[in-house]
């Protein structure tokens, strides 16, 4: 096993590298100059090439590539150009938000989703599994951001119970685990944990039904198992798949979350990707792409890990 | 007096409901000693299967309508709930099923699922489960045993899941083992071990067996008695000896010709010409008669008549019934 994962984290090393490679090659491939948003449009000559020489545009792509993957390595990922501060400490901050937004969602939508596709698997084809089932099918159906401003104008305008925006009180975004920063992620984890649930609770449905028509299920009821005891067999036959769901699910809101972040002006790297588009902040754009997608590859190993280990029937070797 | 049968089964029927009915089983009557062998032989989809489920109550309850009676050690199998008839499956009667590779669970090892089974109806410790697996794992003869307790059913070979299957069936000492065709998904060599294993085990717990083939050959190595079931019923029934030797039904006939001449165990029966009729009706008349060469107008016309010689040596075919009259 620990050899598997040490050569499962030795694969992900070149995948590492080209994520980075591409990274690096958004901010030549984009159009534009992209001092554009940092000089006065009536800059002489002169101080467009000192600031060229400051970022050090001047130099050769593979020299510059190379220096900012150093840089990258040591965590330092440049400055913005927008306001200046380094992206490291932009991109950390924000990342600190969406995982903690994403990683609640998915906590959310895991539990419900396992909820109703287990009892709609095991009650297949009652009217349990068709109301579990209609559920999830608008889990998955229906548009997020409309939902988010849906459950604002219901919690937040209607009822006043919710605040519809920010991280914290004061639009503070350091987070603190209080009653008073807890209020303000209720809203939007529910609102992003509404597609996993949808999806989880399909595939675990699905994997429930086909687990319960499998002949090892007769095997479990003739030696005199009671329904409990046939439950457990269940769940350990669906865990790895449906912890792998989870997984990819969690990916995906790490990266997709721009709409609800949005939405809810929640401080996270959705909202900075969405800042750093509009401001044409191509260190700040090229950092956040680069930290999300390596989340993604470290998830994409971990589900594979984790997977491996609990499923005795994956060959570990 | 002479101890009461340990199974009775009388005119059992299992109908399936669905968009199709299937009257699977038709009046099956049967009964069972202590430690002894009975063999049901037939062709696929004749009802084998479902019999023997039904002793397990093992059929999706809201789809199957049964009827008659089923008694194993005095208790009525079909009245059971609850808590009871799971200490039925498993403690008094156990299964071995056809293919152990879908039957045992794939993400427990052996040792799990026999100790689970143990702990499930004697209430003993996890530690003793797995050392009454390690010691049924020895009994039925798996070499390094104490290593394939901790493997799971896909490390082993066919023939080692199925040893591994028995002995997860006889853990709790049943009284009754039902196995259903436990040797045909394996290669012929293995299936003898597997026959001769489970005739010494049988012999060595001193248990009742209801075997289940459509190999001929297999009943022959196994069985004290035989019963020939076709489309749902049994059409005939004696001492192994006497369906060899004695055979008055012409179905029987067929599977012997089929198989009897330099019998091996593995070979099918496929040498009657013809299928099975479709089940989805109750048969009012002989259902072999389609593909009996002595079928006469009164086989179609009404169900057969059976001719009893005792409980437990009769056949039921016109033929058998006129030779008798004319003696
Ligand atoms: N759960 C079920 N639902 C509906 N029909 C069933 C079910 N189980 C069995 N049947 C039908 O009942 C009939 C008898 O099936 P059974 O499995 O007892 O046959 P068998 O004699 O064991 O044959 P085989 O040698 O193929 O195992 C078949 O027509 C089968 O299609
Ligand atoms: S009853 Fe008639 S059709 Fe049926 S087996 Fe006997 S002879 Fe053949
Ligand atoms: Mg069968």
């Amino acid at each position: 096993m620990l050899i598997y994962t040490a050569r499962r984290i030795l694969y992900t090393l070149p995948i590492m590298l080209g994520v980075a490679l591409v990274c690096f090659a958004l901010v030549h491939i984009s159009p534009g100059d992209p001092l554009v948003s940092v000089l006065p449009p009536d800059a002489s000559e002169e101080l467009r090439l000192r600031m060229m020489q400051i970022y050090g545009f001047d130099r050769s792509y593979v020299e510059q590539f190379l220096i900012w993957l150093g840089r990258a390595l040591q965590g330092d990922l440049g400055n913005s150009i927008a306001t200046g501060r380094p992206v490291a400490a932009e991109v950390w901050g924000a990342v600190g938000n969406t995982l903690m937004l994403a990683v609640v969602a998915t906590i959310i939508g895991f539990t419900l989703g396992c909820l109703f596709g287990f009892v709609a698997g095991y009650f297949r084809d009652t009217w349990i599994d068709k109301l579990a089932s209609f559920i999830s099918v608008i889990g998955v159906s229906v548009p997020h951001y409309w939902l988010g401003m849906v459950l604002v104008i219901i919690f937040s305008v209607q009822l006043n119970w919710l605040p519809a925006t920010g991280a914290g009180p004061g639009g503070s975004s350091a987070w603190v685990w209080d009653w008073e920063h807890v209020r303000h992620l209720i809203l939007p984890a529910v609102t992003m944990s509404v597609i996993p649930m949808g999806i989880v609770a399909r595939t675990v449905r699905a994997l429930v039904a086909d687990i319960l028509s499998q002949e090892f299920v007769s095997g479990l009821r003739a030696k005199g198992l009671l329904d409990r005891g046939v439950l457990a067999h269940v769940i350990k036959n669906a865990a790895p798949t449906a912890l792998a769901v989870m997984g990819l699910q969690l990916g995906y809101l790490l990266g997709g979350s721009i709409l609800i972040e949005t939405v809810f002006s929640w401080p996270g790297t959705g909202f900075l990707l969405g800042q750093a588009i509009f401001q044409r902040d191509l260190p700040l754009l090229q950092g956040t792409i680069l930290v999300l997608a390596l989340f993604f590859v470290v998830l994409n190993l971990l589900v594979d890990v984790v997977q491996t280990a609990l499923d005795p029937r994956v060959q570990r070797s | 007096m002479s101890k009461p049968p340990l199974v009775e089964v009388e005119d059992l029927t299992v109908r399936f409901k669905g968009a199709r009915d299937v009257y699977a089983v038709n009046g099956v009557s049967f009964t069972l000693d202590e430690g002894e062998v009975l063999t049901i032989l037939g062709e696929s989809g004749s009802g084998k299967s479902v019999t023997l489920k039904t002793l397990l109550r093992l059929l999706p309850e809201n789809r199957t309508d049964i009827g008659g009676k089923v008694r194993v050690g005095g208790e009525d199998v079909l009245a059971m709930q609850g808590r009871k008839l799971a200490d039925h499956r498993g403690g008094t009667v156990s299964m071995i099923f056809q293919d152990p590779m879908l039957a045992l669970d794939p993400v427990y090892t052996i040792g799990e699922q026999i100790a689970e089974a143990v702990i499930r109806h004697e209430k003993v410790s996890s530690k003793a489960a797995m050392a009454r697996a390690l010691e049924m794992l020895e009994r039925v003869r798996i070499p390094s045993a104490a290593r394939r307790l901790k493997a799971y059913p896909h490390e082993m070979s066919g023939g080692m899941r199925q040893r591994a299957m028995i002995a997860l069936a006889l853990a709790c000492k049943p009284k009754l083992l039902l196995a259903d065709e436990p040797t045909t998904a394996l290669d012929a060599t293995v299936q003898i071990q597997i026959l001769l294993l489970l005739r010494e085990l049988q012999q060595e717990f001193g248990m009742s067996v209801i075997f289940v083939t459509h190999d001929i050959g297999v009943a022959v190595e196994v069985s004290d008695r035989i019963a020939v079931m076709y489309a749902g019923a049994f059409v005939e029934t004696g001492t192994t000896r006497e369906i060899i030797r004695e055979a008055k039904h012409p179905y029987t006939h067929g599977l012997l010709a089929a198989n009897l001449v330099g019998a091996k165990p593995g070979q099918r029966l496929d040498a009657i010409p013809g299928a099975p009729p479709a089940l989805e009706t109750r048969p009012t008349s002989c259902a072999f008669a389609p593909r009996c060469k002595h079928a006469m107008d009164i086989c179609r016309a009404k169900l057969p008549p059976i001719r009893r010689w005792h409980d437990r040596r009769w056949v039921s075919c016109v033929l058998a019934a006129e030779e008798h009259a004319s003696a």
